[in-house]
């Protein structure tokens, strides 16, 4: 399994924010995204998961492409991003199953998944009272639940302390070395060092080339 | 199926919860019928004629009150892009959220409406149909609903415009629920009414899912 982008064209309110845009990544690997603010890295995975609609170029995973099958896509994705999809009114064990139950997991993995990112000792607390690493490090126990071939994280190490970030970076490579793919953006070296690099550069405004032109400006073009 | 239920659950204790908005609907209703009385007058003979028309109303702005939270919550805590990713398609998961949102809301005022009505001094032999009534109206409140719910989703105090959305579209609802109780009253066939007012609960079942989930494809983006 790979992932294959092609061309890959995306638009925000009529504007484009991904222009072009083309990788692969081999199964087993991880790949980082990077670019400066605002180049189109969120947008990038969010398009990757399918919730934001593509304009042009094609994405495959597998054999199964987004725009092909995109629920039959979708079911193979695992998205984290900025928005840990945590519910204050539930405890921190309450907030896992449910998506446990939402997508049939075993429930041995909710216990395996807060054991892993070290907060199975406040499995009861109601997660209105975890600071912001807490939430995130359950929102991405939410990853080791769900068993997806294909992660996309959004910078997953925002309010973590260095050993949670270590942690992330062990769970991709856990997930890598079973064959998955993970796609990473992020600012910070997650120590993912053959990980493949994909640069998102923000779109430049396109220019008329040959706005002299008296062909052109003679209605040419329609 | 076990997704479904682990949906259902969710939602439920979610709504249960301080701020959940489910209690909020059925004491909104309760206290929009019981100030009836004091702004109409005791009189019995004008309360029962009007006691119809008054509990629907109420029921239809309780049911308003706690809808705008139905999706806007999923939305703002990232809830919403991982209901996109989970292997029940969309519109199941607003079906499933919608029913919640019934059991939370509109079965409670199921239950109140004949203690109400009592109150508002309709004959006893009435009380079956008005049951009847709210018990198969009440769906479409939650379903309709839900499509404006979805099309609010990212406004910010999207409440008030989700009532100007919704509020119009519950007008056959109303018509018909009041008059399957009007016409009990005057000891007319309430039947025909009763069906109508499932008839418009069973196309909202089936549009409502596709509609509210083509809404929040695109707000999700």
């Amino acid at each position: 399994m790979e992932l294959v982008v092609q061309d890959l064209q995306c638009r925000r309110g009529g504007r484009l924010v991904l222009d072009g845009t083309g990788f692969t990544v081999p199964g087993g690997r991880a790949a980082v995204v990077r670019g400066p603010n605002g180049a189109g890295k969120s947008t990038l995975l969010r398009a990757l998961a399918g919730i934001l609609p593509i304009s042009d170029g094609s994405v495959r995973l597998g054999d199964i492409t987004l725009t092909g099958d995109r629920s039959g896509y979708q079911e193979q994705v695992a998205y984290a991003g900025h928005l840990d999809a945590v519910k204050p009114a539930l405890t921190v064990g309450q907030n896992l199953g449910i998506w446990a139950g939402i997508h049939g997991a075993k429930s041995g993995r909710v216990a395996e998944a807060l054991g892993h990112f070290g907060i199975e000792h406040i499995s009861d607390r109601p997660a209105a009272q975890c600071s912001a690493g807490q939430k995130r490090r359950l929102g991405l126990a939410r990853l080791m639940v769900l068993d997806r071939p294909l992660w996309l994280l959004d910078e997953p190490t925002v309010s973590l302390d260095t050993a949670s970030s270590e942690l992330v970076s062990d769970l991709v490579r856990r997930h890598c070395a079973g064959g998955g793919i993970a796609l990473v953006a992020t600012h910070i070296d997650l120590g993912l060092s053959d990980a493949e690099v994909i640069e998102v550069t923000p779109v430049q405004p396109r220019r008329i080339e040959s706005s002299d032109d008296a062909d052109f400006l003679a209605g040419d073009w329609t | 199926m076990s997704g479904l239920l682990a949906l259902l659950r969710r939602d439920i204790a979610l709504a249960l919860q301080l701020g959940g908005g489910g209690g909020i609907g059925i004491g909104f209703f309760v206290l929009c019928v019981v100030l009836v009385p004091l702004g109409v007058g005791p009189e019995g003979g004008t309360l029962a004629r009007i006691a119809a028309g008054m509990l629907w109303i109420a029921a239809l702005l309780a049911a308003l009150l706690s809808l705008d939270r139905l999706f806007q919550a999923d939305y703002e805590d990232g809830s919403l892009d991982q209901f996109m990713l989970s292997p029940m398609p969309l519109e199941q998961i607003v079906l499933v959220k919608a029913i919640a949102h019934w059991l939370t809301t509109g079965l409670p005022m199921v239950i109140a409406a004949p203690v109400l009505g009592v109150m508002l001094n309709l004959p006893v032999d009435v009380l079956p149909v008005l049951i009847a009534g709210m018990a198969i109206g009440t769906p479409a409140l939650s379903l309709v609903g839900a499509i404006g719910a979805a099309i609010t989703v990212g406004v910010r105090r999207g409440g008030l415009l989700l009532s100007i959305l919704v509020l119009p579209l519950y007008i056959p609802t109303l018509i018909f629920g009041a008059r399957a109780v009007e016409n009990a009253l005057l000891a007319l066939d309430p039947v025909p009414a009763l069906a109508l007012t499932a008839a418009i609960t069973l196309v909202s079942a089936a549009m409502a899912p596709f509609a509210a989930a083509a809404a929040l494809r695109i707000n999700a983006q």
